[in-house]
């Protein structure tokens, strides 16, 4: 009798949750405390309507969450929204009929949809060259200078440097003080990629690559050996740490006061804010004023949720929907609060600034000022395909110019050989 | 002239049609897989394809990264099975011989052996975290300039130190009981004829331990070509500059990481090729010299 009651119970509601509402899966990469903040918008996304439920899944990194996407969709198990990341992007969207461009989805499903809401850093990244968004921008950030207050009072400077030419006046006073100058976690994405954007150089041919896939590389630029003759000098003369390839240990170096400055990403704002144990402050990327006197804004880094294709228009309506909801003001702000990610659209911006948040913390807007600094003809972006290896090929090179294995102008003329088979390897793959 | 045939019965293929199907499914089939895929070039999400002859061997085993992970694998390879045998061999005999407290010490050797790789270098990483590590400010106080993070022999230094350990008490096993294994008679025997025990280890008990030092031998090659992998994954991941990537590792970068199917097939099947010529070798030419 009891067993019947529970059974019957059991197959209700299975079967009320089966008809009135559609599971869409939501793949991502957001570990640690950013996977809390997906775990609350989730929650908060359910609570809010009954019609779709959303079930996120942690993939583990970046890569690791690429690959099982892959995976998934060569056995035709797909997840509906998946969080593919900045160099990755040219794979997915190279790949026709992987997913559904999100621009296409929202205007069927959700009511259209206007770019022109989305900030200016972060509306061209994940379009394609004629600007429909094919990804949506999730956790966007741009590289931010972190400097420890604490220490630049005590070896007594003001400021953080604005540019290269500052930063080297003040690394020797810090080194007495006995402390590193700078250390960096992403050197492919910093040093190359935006020191490309914001210097307003040309990264790759064909439009940085948005416009074609047969592409060659343009990293082995004047500008770029003699940026990196400069940091081989600084970490001779003991201004720059390197401590591997590993985000986390070079942000440790800062944590732990080893150095006074550290190059990060927007986002890392909320994690430093609960492990640093001394006042920060967060500042534009330097450039050089021997290569520009007016600076450009930078990319975004991070990356979008891609809506794969192969789905029911059922589960693509639960997918538009949520991605309304994701970037609806409220949650981007919630978001870019939490997080230090930036706010992807002008609305949510203007809540953040109307709730006064950045008169109480004012570090937190410099990410997003810096994506809304006046865009040059090379700010949008790029598209390059193989470039998680191009970005590997880039760490090899640059650890044996740190290593004295090779010389700048060796290790420039390597990358660009081999980042320019890799691009022709893409092309033909992908042609 | 009569052909003898015996009756056939389906019993004894019953019995071997698990272990068959087992490596049909997981060893063969995959195994086919990786040659067709070796000869396409195909998108990463299988959504087009070309047939390109060996266009994939060509442009991943004829590059310069390659050519440094070969050569960093038959370096890393030799030394660790070299390494982790010697150290066994020497723990093992003087194990056996000490009387008082025996099982403390194996115990003791032995119990690394239950830690999977990714783990050992998960703690190795720790060990020589420049920040915290204890191994790293170690060796830098005793004066050697030590940065795992630039210095290519330092990182080799690393990964093969953390694999050694790991396989070492492995090694101790099959060499402990290979020694338990020598009959008495001849050990006294031996020390009737010879007083010298350095001389009676090199005549005696080493040649009476070839098979299993053979043995071990296959496995540990085995283990330095594939089972490492977990361990570079969680320590250097092939850095500096490519200095400690092992063909493997680079087979997973291209593959995984870099969704480059074609290309990361063409690296596994000539993985495969060159593991097949190693076996070829020991056992055409190296077992020969062992007396069973």
């Amino acid at each position: 009798m009891k067993f019947t009651t529970l059974l019957a119970t059991g197959i209700a509601t299975f079967a009320t949750s089966a008809v009135a509402q559609t599971e869409i899966q939501f793949w991502h990469a957001m570990g640690g405390r950013l996977g809390e903040v997906v775990e609350e918008i989730a929650e908060k996304y359910n609570a809010s309507q009954s019609d779709y439920v959303l079930v996120p899944t942690y993939k583990g990194g970046y890569e690791d969450t690429m690959t099982a996407g892959i995976a998934a969709f060569r056995a035709k198990q797909q997840p509906n929204l998946i969080q593919i990341f900045d160099a990755g992007a040219a794979t997915i969207i190279n790949a026709k009929g992987a997913t559904v461009p999100v621009a296409d989805l929202m205007t069927e499903h959700a009511g259209g949809f206007d770019s022109a809401d989305y900030i200016e850093g972060v509306r061209y990244f994940y379009a394609d060259s004629d600007g429909k968004m094919i990804g949506m921008p999730f956790n966007s950030s741009t590289p931010l200078l972190y400097y420890n207050k604490e220490i630049f009072a005590e070896a007594g400077i003001n400021a953080p440097p604005s540019t290269w030419e500052e930063f080297e006046a003040m690394a020797p006073k810090l080194k007495d003080a006995g402390y590193q100058a700078l250390a960096q976690s992403h050197s492919p994405w910093i040093f190359s990629e935006n020191f490309h954007s914001r210097h307003n150089l040309q990264m790759a041919t064909g439009n940085n690559g948005y416009d074609s896939t047969d592409v060659k590389i343009l990293y082995n630029n004047p500008e770029m050996k003699m940026h990196w003759s400069k940091v081989k000098d600084w970490l001779d003369a003991g201004y720059y740490g390197f401590y591997g390839r590993g985000w986390g240990d070079n942000q440790d170096a800062f944590v732990q006061k080893k150095t006074a400055m550290w190059l990060g990403s927007s986002g890392s704002f909320g994690g430093l804010k609960a492990s640093a144990d001394f006042e920060f402050g967060t500042a534009y990327l330097p450039y050089w004023s021997s290569i520009i006197e007016e600076p450009k804004g930078t990319f975004i880094g991070g990356a979008a949720l891609f809506a794969m294709a192969g789905k029911s228009d059922e589960e693509n309506a639960a997918t538009a929907d949520f991605l309304k909801f994701l970037s609806s003001p409220d949650v981007q702000y919630f978001w870019h609060k939490e997080t230090g990610y930036v706010p992807i659209t002008n609305a949510a911006y203007d809540v953040a600034k109307a709730d006064g948040y950045y008169d109480s913390t004012p570090d937190a807007e410099v990410g997003i000022l810096q994506l809304t600094q006046p865009g040059g003809e090379w700010t949008k972006g790029y598209r390059l395909g193989f470039y998680v290896q191009i970005r590997d090929v880039m760490y090899k090179h640059y650890e044996d110019i740190f290593s004295g294995e090779a010389t700048v102008d060796e290790a420039f003329s390597k990358i660009e050989s081999e980042a320019n088979d890799l691009l022709a390897r893409f092309n033909d793959t992908y042609k | 002239m009569k052909r003898v045939q015996f009756e056939h019965s389906a019993v004894p293929y019953l019995f071997i049609a698990p272990q068959i199907i087992i490596i049909v499914i997981f060893f063969l089939w995959p195994a086919a897989q990786a040659i067709y895929q070796s000869f396409l070039l195909e998108d990463a999400f299988g959504l087009s394809s070309q047939f390109v002859w060996f266009r994939n061997y060509t442009d991943t085993i004829v590059s310069a990264s390659w050519l440094q992970a070969a050569g960093f694998t038959i370096v890393f390879s030799t030394l660790v099975t070299f390494l982790s045998l010697a150290i066994a061999l020497l723990l093992a005999v003087k194990a056996n011989e000490v009387i008082r407290g025996a099982s403390t010490y194996k115990t003791l050797l032995m119990w690394a052996y239950a830690i999977a790789p990714p783990v050992a270098g998960l703690m190795g990483n720790l060990m020589f975290n420049p920040l915290i590590g204890d191994l790293y400010q170690g060796m830098n106080a005793l004066g050697f300039d030590f940065d795992h993070k630039l210095d290519p022999y330092d990182a080799g230094f690393v990964v093969v130190l953390i694999s050694v350990w790991k396989q070492v008490s492995v090694n101790f096993i099959f060499f402990l009981s290979g020694l338990q294994g020598i009959p008495k008679g001849v050990q006294e025997a031996a020390l009737m004829d010879c007083k010298s025990s350095f001389r009676r280890f090199w005549t005696i008990t080493f040649p009476l331990l070839a098979p299993t030092t053979f043995f071990l031998m296959v496995i540990n090659i085995t283990y330095a070509f594939f089972e490492t992998f977990g361990i570079i994954d969680t320590t250097t991941q092939g850095a500096p500059g490519g200095a400690t990537t092992t063909l493997v590792f680079k087979v997973f970068q291209d593959g995984f990481r870099g969704a480059d199917i074609g290309g990361s097939s063409a690296q596994s099947v000539v993985l495969m090729l060159m593991v097949l010529g190693l076996t070829v070798i020991q056992f055409r030419f190296i077992e020969k010299k062992v007396h069973y």
